[in-house]
This record gives C-alpha cells, sequence and structure tokens, in this order.
C-alpha cells in the first residue's frame, strides 16, 4: 500500500511539473509580446516596458520558468493586471466560492446517483428500471443552466424558499451561505447524477453475471444482499473514476451556473480573465486547476487501492 | 433423504430436462456424468432452485420429505447455504475478488443467523483448517487472489460446508484443476461427504473421476437419465449403448501410422526466457523470474512430441517462444534450420501453425469462415486459387465447401475446432503445435478430432508439438513425451515407456494422480 502511494505521488509531482511546462511554453508562443498584447495596439513602449518588468518578462527563459514556478512554490502567483491585487487573494476569495460549491454539488450527486443506480440494477428490465433510465436520460439531455432557470423560478420567485442569486459571503453565516449556494449545486447535480446512476446501473449489472455473485446466492444471500454485499464493491471503481472527472468539471466547469445565480467563483475569473487579456490571471488560475485535477486523479488511485485488495499488492 | 421426483425444465418452451427422478443418501455420492448440454447443471440448478429466468420447473424435489418445488423464494434462502451447499466448477471467478476469504466463509453463518460476527470468524477459521486450509499459513485476511486455483477452490467447499449442509452439490469442481490439485480436492470431497455424513451430488464430464469418487452413479443425455446404479456394476455391464459409447471415447486411441524419418526438423536447445517482475524498490534492481530454464527438445519430422506439464510450468511460455512470438533470454530455437526469433520471415512462420484451446475465442465473430481461413495467406500473399484452398481444407478437416459462407458462431465447439485446424493447414506448414487444443471438448468429440489429427497427419507428413496438461490424450496421440516441472524438462522418452514405466519421481506423481478408467 505504501509503495502503491508512493508511486503514484511521484507520478503526481511529475504531473505537475509537466503542466507547468507546457502553461509556460504556451505563454511564451503566444505570437508577439504578452505585455504588448495585454496592454493593446495603442500602448506606450515605455509602459509596455514597464510591464514587462512586472510581468517577470526579463531575462533568459529558463531564469524565468524558475522564477515563476519558485513563485508558484512560495504561494506567490503575481499581480493580476486588471485588478491590481495579488491573484493569490483573488483565487482564494473565488475558491472560497466554488471549492464549497464543487463539494456540495458531488455530495448531492452521489447521493441520489448511488441509490438510484441500484435499485436500476436490481430491477433490471423491469418498469422501475425503464423509469429510471427515461429518467436520467432527460437529465443529461437537458442543459444544466435551464434546471438553473427552472429552480429560480419555482423555489425563489413562486415559493421564495431560497435566494435566486448572489452571495452574501461566508462572514454572514454558515447558514445564508450554504442557502445561496443551494439552488446553484442542485443545478449542477442533476445532470451529474444522471450520468452517475446510469454508469453505476451498468456497472452492477455486469457484476451481477460474476460467479461470485453466484455463490452468494448458493450460500443463501437473496438477489438483493448479493448486490448490496458483494455487487457493490465490484462496481465501485468505474463508479469512483466518473466522481473524479466530475470534481474537476465541477471546480472550474461550472461558469454558466455562475453567471446565472450572480455567483463569484473560479469559472468567472478565468473568464474575465481571458476577455480582459489578463494573462498572469489565466496562467495562475490554470496551473491551479491543473494542480486540482492532480490531486483528485491521486485520491481516486488510493480510493482505487481501498476498494481492490489487488491494486494494494500492485498487480 | 434427497430425492428428485420428475423434474423438468424447460425454457421458452423447449425442453431443457425431462423427467429426471434420482434419489441420494446420506454419506453417499451420486456421480451424474454426461456431455455438456445434457442438463447436468440444470439438475443441480434446479434442486437449489437457482434456475436462468424465464426456466418453467415441474416436478417435485423433496429434501427430507419437505418439497422444496413448493417453497417460496425467501423460505428458498433459507434453505440454500445451511441445508444445500453448492460449489462450482471456476474456482478463480467464484470468489468475490474484494473480499479476504475469512468474511467470505463468515457470511453463510452470518446470512442464516447462526453465530455472532466473533463466533461465525472462529467457525471460519476451524472450516478453513478443516479443508486444509490451516489458519497459521492461510490467515482470515488472505483475499484470493493470494491463492492458487486449488486454494480457492478449498475456501469454496468450506464455504459450502459451514454450516454442514445435508447435501453438498459439486458442479465439476475438479475440472479446471492440474491433475494433482484435483486428487487432492476429491480426497477432500470424500471425506468430507464421509465424515460428516452429507448426500453429495457430484456433477462431472469425466468418466474416469466418477470412477473414482461415485457410490452410484446417473449418466445422462439430452436432458434425461438414461442409466442409472451401482457405479461398479454400470460400468462392467453398461446396458445403455450411450454409457458404452461415452466409455469408448473417453479411451479412444486414434489408429496411427507411424512414419518418422528421423530427420531433425524443431530444434530447441537451452532455451532460457526470463519474465521481468516489479522491483521492490523504486530505484532497485528489476527482478526476474525464469518461466524456461535451459530447455532442450528435438522433433522429428512427422513426429508427434507431447509437453505435459501443470499449469505455471512454463509449457505456455515455451509454445509462444516456439512459435516465434517472443524472444528468448538465452539458447536458440531452429525450425529446419533456420533461426525462429520475433522478426523471422513470413515463409518460415508460413511452415509452423498453431491451434489452440478455445477457437471461438480466436476467431473475429464478424467474418465468415472463408476469411477466418484466408488470414493465413499474408504469410505467403493471396493465391491464385484461394477459394479452392479454402474449398480443399475445409474438406480435409471434414466439413462442407459450402460452410465457408457461414459465421463462426454457426457451429459446434468441436467443428469450430475443425476451422481452427483448417486455418492451420491452409499455408500448408509442416509443424502443427497443439496448445490443449482438444481439452475444451466433449470426450466424444474429442476422439473424432483425434482421429482426424492422426488422419492429416498420415497424409501430409504433418510433426506435431502437442501440449496438454491431460495424460490420457497424450499417451493417445503422441510417440514421444516431455514432462515439465518449473521451468525445466525432468523426464523425456518413448511415450509408452514413460507412461509404463516413470523414472522420474514427478512423472510418477503425475501419473498416479490421474484417475484411471477400469478395464471393460
Amino acid at each position: 500500500m505504501v509503495h502503491y502511494a508512493a508511486t503514484r505521488l511521484v507520478s503526481l509531482a511529475l504531473s505537475l511539473i509537466a503542466a507547468s511546462l507546457v502553461i509556460f511554453a504556451v505563454v511564451e508562443v503566444i505570437p508577439g509580446d504578452p505585455a504588448a498584447y495585454m496592454l493593446g495596439l495603442n500602448a506606450s513602449p515605455e509602459a509596455v516596458e514597464a510591464l514587462r518588468r512586472d510581468l517577470g518578462l526579463t531575462g533568459g527563459l529558463v531564469e524565468r520558468y524558475l522564477s515563476w514556478a519558485g513563485g508558484m512554490l512560495r504561494g506567490d502567483f503575481g499581480t493580476s493586471y486588471t485588478y491590481r491585487v495579488p491573484v493569490a487573494e483573488l483565487v482564494v476569495q473565488r475558491l472560497g466560492v466554488s471549492l464549497p460549491l464543487a463539494l456540495y454539488a458531488l455530495a448531492l450527486s452521489t447521493l441520489i446517483a448511488l441509490p438510484i443506480g441500484m435499485l436500476a440494477a436490481a430491477r433490471r428490465g423491469r418498469a422501475v428500471d425503464y423509469g429510471i433510465m427515461g429518467v436520467t436520460q432527460l437529465g443529461i439531455a437537458v442543459p444544466n443552466f435551464w434546471f438553473a432557470m427552472l429552480l429560480v423560478v419555482l423555489l425563489a420567485i413562486t415559493w421564495q424558499v431560497f435566494p435566486a442569486g448572489g452571495f452574501p459571503g461566508w462572514d454572514a453565516g454558515v447558514g445564508p451561505a450554504l442557502r445561496a449556494l443551494t439552488l446553484p449545486a442542485v443545478a449542477l447535480a442533476l445532470p451529474q447524477a444522471s450520468i452517475l446512476a446510469r454508469v453505476m446501473r451498468s456497472a452492477l449489472i455486469d457484476t451481477l453475471g460474476q460467479d461470485y455473485i453466484r455463490t452468494a446466492r448458493a450460500k443463501g444471500l437473496s438477489e438483493g444482499q448479493a448486490i448490496r454485499n458483494h455487487g457493490v464493491r465490484n462496481a465501485l471503481i468505474p463508479v469512483l473514476t466518473i466522481i473524479g472527472l466530475q470534481f474537476s468539471f465541477l471546480l472550474a466547469g461550472a461558469i454558466i451556473i455562475e453567471k446565472v445565480f450572480f455567483l463569484p467563483g473560479l469559472g468567472l475569473l478565468i473568464f474575465q480573465g481571458i476577455t480582459q487579456r489578463d494573462l498572469v490571471v489565466v496562467e495562475s488560475v490554470v496551473m491551479l486547476l491543473v494542480f486540482a485535477v492532480i490531486v483528485v486523479t491521486f485520491l481516486v488511485d488510493l480510493a482505487y487501492a481501498a476498494v481492490d485488495p489487488r491494486l494494494r499488492h500492485g498487480r | 433423504m434427497i430425492a428428485l421426483e420428475g423434474v423438468s425444465v424447460g425454457i421458452g418452451g423447449a425442453p431443457i430436462l425431462r423427467d429426471v427422478s434420482l434419489a441420494l443418501e446420506a454419506g453417499r455420492i451420486l456421480g451424474l456424468v454426461g456431455e455438456s448440454g445434457s442438463g447436468k447443471s440444470m439438475t443441480a440448478l434446479s434442486v437449489i432452485r437457482l434456475l436462468p429466468q424465464g426456466a418453467a420447473l415441474g416436478g417435485r424435489v423433496l429434501l427430507e420429505g419437505r418439497e422444496l418445488t413448493a417453497l417460496s423464494e425467501r423460505q428458498m434462502c433459507a434453505v440454500r447455504g445451511a441445508e444445500v451447499g453448492m460449489i462450482f466448477q471456476e474456482p478463480m471467478t467464484a470468489l468475490n475478488p474484494v473480499q479476504c476469504i475469512g468474511d467470505q466463509v463468515a457470511e453463510t453463518l452470518l446470512v442464516h443467523g447462526a453465530a455472532g460476527r466473533s463466533e461465525a470468524a472462529s467457525i471460519a477459521r476451524e472450516r478453513l483448517g478443516r479443508v486444509g486450509l490451516s489458519p497459521d499459513r492461510f490467515p482470515l485476511g488472505r483475499y484470493p487472489h493470494e491463492l492458487s486455483g486449488g486454494q480457492r477452490q478449498r475456501v469454496c467447499i468450506a464455504l459450502a460446508v459451514a454450516l454442514r449442509p445435508k447435501l453438498l452439490i459439486a458442479d465439476e469442481p475438479t475440472t479446471a484443476l492440474d491433475v494433482t490439485t484435483q486428487a487432492q480436492i476429491l480426497s477432500l470431497i470424500r471425506e468430507l461427504v464421509r465424515e460428516e455424513g452429507m448426500a453429495c451430488l457430484f456433477i462431472t464430464h469425466d468418466l474416469a473421476v466418477v470412477a473414482e469418487m461415485a457410490d452410484e452413479v446417473a449418466v445422462m443425455k439430452a436432458g434425461e437419465v438414461v442409466e442409472h446404479g451401482a457405479t461398479a456394476g454400470l460400468l462392467r455391464e453398461m446396458r445403455h449403448p450411450y454409457t458404452r459409447a461415452l466409455f469408448e471415447a473417453s479411451r479412444h486411441r486414434p489408429e496411427r501410422a507411424v512414419r518418422e524419418t528421423g530427420t531433425p526438423l524443431l530444434e530447441v536447445r537451452e532455451a532460457v526466457r526470463d519474465y521481468p517482475l516489479r522491483r521492490s524498490r523504486l530505484f532497485g534492481p528489476r527482478p526476474s523470474f525464469r518461466a524456461v530454464d535451459g530447455v532442450s527438445l528435438t522433433l522429428a519430422r512427422g513426429e508427434s512430441l507431447g509437453l505435459v506439464g501443470e499449469s505455471g510450468c512454463g509449457k505456455s511460455t515455451l509454445t509462444r517462444a516456439i512459435l516465434g512470438l517472443e524472444a528468448l533470454q538465452g539458447g536458440e530455437i531452429r525450425l529446419d534450420g533456420a533461426e525462429v526469433a520475433p522478426g523471422m520471415p513470413a515463409e518460415l512462420r508460413r511452415r509452423m501453425q498453431v491451434v489452440f484451446q478455445d477457437p471461438y475465442g480466436s476467431f473475429n465473430p464478424r467474418h465468415r469462415v472463408g476469411r477466418i481461413l484466408s488470414e493465413p495467406f499474408h504469410l505467403t500473399g493471396r493465391p491464385e486459387d484461394a477459394e479452392a484452398r479454402i474449398a480443399e481444407v475445409l474438406r480435409d478437416v471434414g466439413l462442407r465447401a459450402e460452410d465457408a459462407e457461414k459465421f463462426p458462431h454457426e457451429f459446434s465447439g468441436g467443428q469450430r475446432q475443425r476451422i481452427a485446424i483448417a486455418r492451420a493447414l491452409i499455408t500448408r506448414p509442416e509443424l502443427i503445435v497443439l496448445d490443449e487444443a482438444v481439452s475444451a471438448l466433449d470426450v466424444s468429440i474429442r476422439a473424432q478430432i483425434l482421429d482426424l489429427l492422426a488422419d492429416l497427419q498420415a497424409r501430409f507428413g504433418l510433426s506435431y508439438l502437442f501440449i496438454s496438461h491431460d495424460l490420457t490424450v497424450v499417451r493417445a496421440i503422441t510417440d514421444r513425451v516431455l514432462v515439465m516441472r518449473a521451468g525445466k524438462i525432468v523426464e523425456a522418452g518413448p511415450t509408452e515407456a514413460v507412461f509404463s514405466a516413470p523414472e522420474h519421481a514427478y512423472t510418477r506423481e503425475l501419473l498416479a494422480a490421474a484417475p484411471v478408467l477400469p478395464a471393460a
């Protein structure tokens, strides 16, 4: 197990270095001078030169990479050109919204999807299964912003249970903050839950044809017991993979939902960074997202090993 | 004690079992023999009522006077595992890979409410010890992948007998195991039945196994019991022609015209094949496993050479090297003087073809037989008369030229093996490697394929390298035999001499473990 975790950690570190090189290279190969690009056509040469110094664009390639990467290691992500504040500060603020939102949506999606997927597998080929398959098909096909608008109309305007948008900040207390995140989290969770439920269903159905399920039945377990005690854990590997992918998506991919609910999240930050040519912000946030994805992948790998003893012994 | 009265099973109107009546007594073993599709497993599954969906069950199954066929599904769950235990053919997949063996045995006790958690664990430890997995060498926390096939089958037996059931159903429990392991598992089942006073329904396709195991035998054919009686008497008299046919096929030896020329065709000298293992430390040296360890052999033109050994002895690795699919780490392999290695010329590959155990797995199910057979032409370039060649090999293997238009799923297992042989023949090779080529076939089909192989050898002067774990078959078709163990050849010699007077201790062990049919 330790060996397994150690090799995963090494590959995690290598992926991070590779990603930082790619991101650095992409900013380098953008045609022309990043500083000139950010300031637009009419900038004075003095202003461009000043920005070049600010951005750390002076000096050799290796030197610049090391100072950029070294800065990130110390928590110094540079200063946003448009906001005129350290990027680290911006990102921490935005993460305060995006991270809880992603976790909230992921928890909802998992809690909805796994029981539904199990139910559909246990009743496969019967009315309940067809019903669940139909509803999840709809959940995948309908875009999440449409759910969002529907939720706002019903729960925020007609019944006024939840706020229609905005975020009071965590200073206002956990209750109001969570209330503000509930509708966006539900809107994000529904399509994800639909996908996850289908994955759970088909993974479980695959395990149901296995010999060990027959052994369990011959021991005297009912079909439901056999599914719960033996099917579910064997079906978890594909489900964990999808959960990992969904978290990465939810962290930065919530931009439309952030827009619908006026939430100051990471998605909007990176979108504004791109439209305002704020390369410092884009570079840092992309690196952060890569870091998040890699860490989540590492956690998923550990979860695989927790579920399947064969992986612990490195086979 | 257990009685089946007029049991019938139909699926979608097609009858699978017809009027099966059997009786089992405590402490005795009833052997149920027959070929695949004869309804042996269906009979077992109708006793524990785990038939496939849509199957209609008729007749009565009585367990000590209680009618199992009248119980609800919930009541049946209380019977399964507690009063009737069952073990299956595939020990490799019969256990849950993500649960430790102790929990899997204890579950039988827990699910029937027979013991609390800690008590169940201690009973599991005792039962695992009883089946030969002593707790100090095999703690309860072991996982199935850490055990061999024979050990896994012992776990399956432990969980089937954990509650000391009245009936133990064993469905081909040793078919997937090596002969020496098979002998151990068979004697374990026999002991358990005697000691615990269980009745045992023992299902097998192997008459020799049944002759050793069973007190009584029932022979099944096409869903019916055709003959039934005490083992010794039944095998002596064999009143039903089908029983006699099965018996004959089991010991069938094809007529072989030996035409050895003595000139060597295949020569293997000091072959060594290493597999790299995982590093134990991150930057430590990479350990390796020597699967083939200095093997030398010679196969003459027109000769049949047998290679026997148990799983893991290196025979498959050696086969892949001989076929030029993997490179050696030492020694050399030559076919008619030319070196065999992964990059060898197509013309050399043409002269050496292979037939595997499971032809269906090696056919693309969406290709017609004609296309499957013409595949090896990539070695030679497609000849002008390809169609005629395909028709010719199909006739050579006893099929019809029209069969080229069909798909693999339209054939039976025996016919598919004929197609596989035809595919090997089409390049007009000199050597055919037969890797467990008849191991998955029913005895009657196996006898036909052995005849076919003997006939093709005589007509085309082929050489065979016949790899198998089945000693009877090797004895029937080879001139010389090599016994392989742990990567080395431990004994070599003319087949009859090796079988009648084995010199190496391991050969003697193998022969002693193999069940034998009593002389007719």
